[in-house]
């Protein structure tokens, strides 16, 4: 696809000047009310803030909400500025729109990724918050003929200490929304603030506890069909013909319908969806069909290994140096495709009208899927309406480059021409089977010891496919044929080691679909970098924590997350065995989305090679920590999701057919296996930086570090082969 | 016509007996608290109580629900514990996207409706059917021990 380009991509930028803040008035505003809400008199103050004459403060989120907490934080710093009362605060899903809402780190594009949500409307929400603080200040001075730098705000409160006026948001709202939006508004001093830092409950709590909250899953439209589709068994296979009898017959069944993507049968309701596509018979074109196994492309990829890749960072002379070294260290890495598997499963609503079309989704990418659909269905992009509801987990799968499961749906409704709205409903085993997976890679690495034990040279090789390539992020992310995330945390390793090569293969034939997966190139980089790291220490004779200090001393935040989190787990003492097992304790350092985060684990490793993880300290900075209680759940899930990963993520092919295909194959960790997590918050004034996704990368290669320590014995290979710990 | 009892209220569903008692709540009578996740009793978030125990709503057929008692998420505070594992789920912000959670509340209001004194085993025992890919177990059982509390 090259219709959608977006420019001008930086995650790793911080905010810049300009935030994109849309101020202005339209009232009163009725608000649609979503679903079942009552309508009410809402001024819209400006792009991020509404206030009810029911003095109800909404927030608009130009972010998904897909289990961050994203919601609550985007609100919590609105909130704040404006001096709203939390509880009168509540949080609409803005609609999209690329002009108002756009990612300030993406350029022109909506969209919610890269554990950009807080960074990237830090400024915005701010001064979205002070300006409305500021409209109604001049609009209580006005009304009560006071000068507004005598009124006070507080708690959603203003008052005049001299008149002994005071009113609330809701009675000043609408007199608010006529004042001129201030060109220049003042921000408080951190030290006043009341709910950043402190402990806002999360907003989304209630409905996610009495089963009202909203997903893509729980909408029904009238007369809306429910679409199962039929699949091809490998990438890129076709239909070749197919057989519906059997299906048109069962109770419910509607229709049946060819697209692009295979055949769909549409119902009134799932089940008698699920029944049809199971009746229905299908011949495939397998002619254009990727039909290789996981061990023929790995097999591929160690044999690209063998030779020089494109360069991705290059200091010194690493040629001279391995030349010369005393001693060589070396180690190559293992690291499969992995499915996202979202608690729900992908799906999508679309219904096309006569002036358009709207799409209910847990929408991540807005931009990039409102300009694939309008182009299908011959619109302008602003006629397609997409309507962000919460998503059941995504954890990058519904950011896809290629607007897949959003197309499906909206072929579908095309395939029947609109004749009613359709709901597409991925089952499990569609969802694990329907590829956009973390991609797999092989890493070499090997070190250069000199003649005095000194760590002098590295060279870090990698061979995987681009997940940028091809997408709308290419000419930002891919600069000389190296896909920036297939490197990140491998070429910018913070370790100083004189002379260091990293290198890139980029295979090209491999036909299945990738994409980011929760901490992108970084799921892998910072296994292969901290392991490796840990069996050069072993071969060094040093202490991990001690050997990275004296490697970071230009990485100042790196080593105080390091510090903080080997004080606090008590680095160095002996940890207890019981009889006839094997414990140890394993530290990563990382750093990822502009944020560093140490974790030490601490394991224990039995006779016939199980491990049980025990116990993580995790320590993170993250600038300024909007909801410290929001930091410690992302960082005690984020364990629990890389747990799954080392421990059992694994998706494999074989003749070009994945062969999970529920939770029974593709087993995420369960609570029986969810150690202690111990978060600790660097206090810090800096901007806030991404929480969603840097708690994942440090886990595994601590769990490793601490196998090794508990067992001598390095593992090369996610997920973990126990069988190699048998004592 | 299946005649269920959801919730202390009688209705009558058109549908075929083979139906899972999960499509019947969500297509039929669009109570969509209880979510899809898997259609194989793996994950849990189909979780409903059918006489009180904890079963998984995708592979329970209607037909093995007639006359008895249904309940799920809707309702889950209609009686104590429901009421109180609710706000303990809220007292410490359990949730991250939410969509397991209807199950692990029910699993978790069954467990504590037999046992008011759960220990760390008795919650992986009773709680490992139900999957969560946010990996909130952490809260999960902070929540369940908090609720404890709350009922001694």
């Amino acid at each position: 696809m090259s219709e959608i380009i977006i420019e001008n991509l930086s995650r790793r930028r911080f905010l810049q000047g300009s935030a994109g803040l849309t101020l202005g008035f339209c009232l009163p505003a009725v608000a649609a009310g979503k679903l079942n809400r009552v309508a009410t008199v809402n001024a819209e103050i400006n792009a991020f803030l509404k206030i009810g004459a029911d003095n109800s403060v909404t927030v608009m989120s130009k972010h998904l909400e897909m289990g961050q907490g994203t919601y609550t934080g985007l609100a919590t710093i609105l909130a704040d500025e404006l001096d709203a009362d939390w509880a009168q605060v509540r949080i609409e899903g803005a609609a999209a729109d690329a002009k108002r809402y756009n990612n300030t780190f993406w350029g022109p594009a909506q969209g919610t990724g890269g554990s950009t949500a807080m960074a990237n409307s830090w400024d915005q929400m701010r001064k979205a918050g002070a300006s409305g603080r500021a409209m109604l200040v001049s609009a209580a001075a006005r009304r009560w003929n006071v000068g507004a730098a005598e009124i006070v705000v507080r708690d959603g409160i203003l008052s005049h200490a001299g008149s002994g006026r005071k009113a609330s948001f809701g009675e000043l709202a609408l007199d608010a929304a006529k004042e001129t939006v201030p060109t220049e508004v003042k921000l408080k001093d951190p030290k006043d603030f009341r709910l950043i830092g402190k402990q806002a409950k999360r907003k989304d709590s209630a409905a996610k506890t009495n089963g009202t909250a909203q997903f893509t899953q729980d909408v029904f439209l009238p007369g809306m069909l429910v679409a199962v589709v039929a699949h091809p068994p490998q990438f890129g296979a076709t239909v070749k013909s197919f057989d519906a009898t059997k299906a048109k017959a069962i109770k419910g069944v509607v229709d049946v319908v060819q697209i692009p993507q295979g055949v769909a049968v549409l119902a009134t309701d799932t089940w008698s969806a699920k029944k049809g596509r199971d009746a229905l018979s299908v011949v495939w074109d397998d002619s254009k069909a990727f039909k290789l196994g996981s061990d023929e492309i790995l097999a591929q990829y160690k044999e690209m290994a063998k030779k020089p890749g494109l360069i991705a960072a290059n200091k010194g002379d690493t040629a001279k140096t391995f030349a010369g070294a005393a001693k060589v260290v070396r180690a190559s890495f293992d690291f499969p495709y992995l499915a996202h598997a979202a608690m729900e499963p992908m799906n999508c609503v679309v219904q096309l009208k006569a002036d358009g079309c709207d799409v209910w989704n847990g929408e991540q990418f807005q931009t990039v899927d409102q300009g694939r659909v309008a182009a299908l269905f011959g619109l302008k992009p602003e006629q397609v309406k997409l309507n962000m509801l919460y998503a059941g987990g995504s954890f990058g799968r519904r950011a896809c480059t290629q607007s897949d499961y959003v197309l499906e749906a909206a072929h579908i409704v095309k395939a029947i021409n609109g004749k009613a709205p359709v709901k597409l409903v991925w089952l499990r085993e569609d969802d694990m089977r329907g590829g956009y997976y973390r991609p797999l890679f092989h890493h070499a690495l090997e070190a250069a010891l000199d003649g005095s034990g000194k760590l002098v040279g590295w060279h870090h090789r990698l061979v995987g496919q681009s997940i940028i390539t091809g997408s709308p992020f290419e000419a930002m992310l891919v600069k000389d044929g190296i896909d920036h995330v297939s490197v990140e945390g491998a070429s910018n390793l913070p370790y100083a080691i004189p002379n260091l090569l990293v290198d890139l293969h980029t295979p090209t034939n491999i036909g299945v679909p990738v994409l980011w997966w929760r901490s992108v190139g970084s799921s892998h980089t910072a296994y292969s970098t901290e392991v490796f790291l840990d069996q050069v220490a072993a071969a060094m004779g040093k202490d991990p924590v001690a050997l990275r200090l004296e490697l970071l001393t230009e990485h100042p935040k790196h080593a105080g997350v390091l510090k903080l989190a080997a004080e606090k787990a008590n680095w160095g003492t002996p940890l207890k065995a019981a009889a006839g097992e094997r414990r140890g304790r394993g530290v990563a350092v990382h750093e990822s989305f502009n944020s560093f985060v140490a974790q030490v684990a601490e394991v224990t490793v039995k006779k016939d090679g199980s491990i049980k993880v025990d116990r993580v300290i995790c320590a993170v900075d993250c600038g300024t920590a909007i909801n410290p209680d929001n930091i410690r759940s992302q960082v005690e899930g984020a364990v629990g999701f890389a747990l799954s990963a080392a421990l059992h993520g694994e998706i494999t092919l074989k003749e070009g057919r994945v062969e999970q295909g529920n939770f029974d194959s593709y087993a995420p960790i369960r609570i029986d296996e969810m150690p202690v997590v111990e978060v600790h918050i660097v206090a810090s004034t800096g901007a806030p930086t991404g929480i969603g996704e840097p708690g994942v990368p440090p886990l595994a290669p601590a769990v490793a570090n601490a196998i090794a320590a508990a067992t001598g014995k390095f593992l090369h290979k996610m997920p973990f082969n126990t069988a190699e710990l048998v004592a | 016509m299946i005649k269920l009892t959801i919730n202390g209220k009688a209705h009558q569903l058109d549908v075929a007996p083979d139906t899972p008692l999960l499509w019947a709540l969500r297509d039929t009578l669009q109570m969509t608290g209880t979510k899809y996740g898997c259609g194989q009793a793996l994950c849990g978030a189909c979780t409903v109580h059918v006489d009180g125990e904890p079963v998984r709503a995708c592979s329970t057929p209607v037909s093995a629900v007639v006359g008895r008692k249904i309940r799920t998420i809707e309702a889950v505070d209609s009686e104590r514990v429901g009421k109180v594992v609710q706000e303990a789920w809220r007292k410490l912000d359990v949730v991250q996207c939410g969509y397991c959670q209807s199950g692990q509340i029910m699993s978790a209001v069954a467990l504590l409706s037999q046992n008011r004194k759960p220990t760390d085993a008795d919650i992986d025992n009773a709680m490992s059917g139900n999957l969560c890919r946010c990996a909130t177990y952490v809260r999960v059982r902070a929540a369940i021990h908090e609720a404890a509390k709350a009922l001694a």
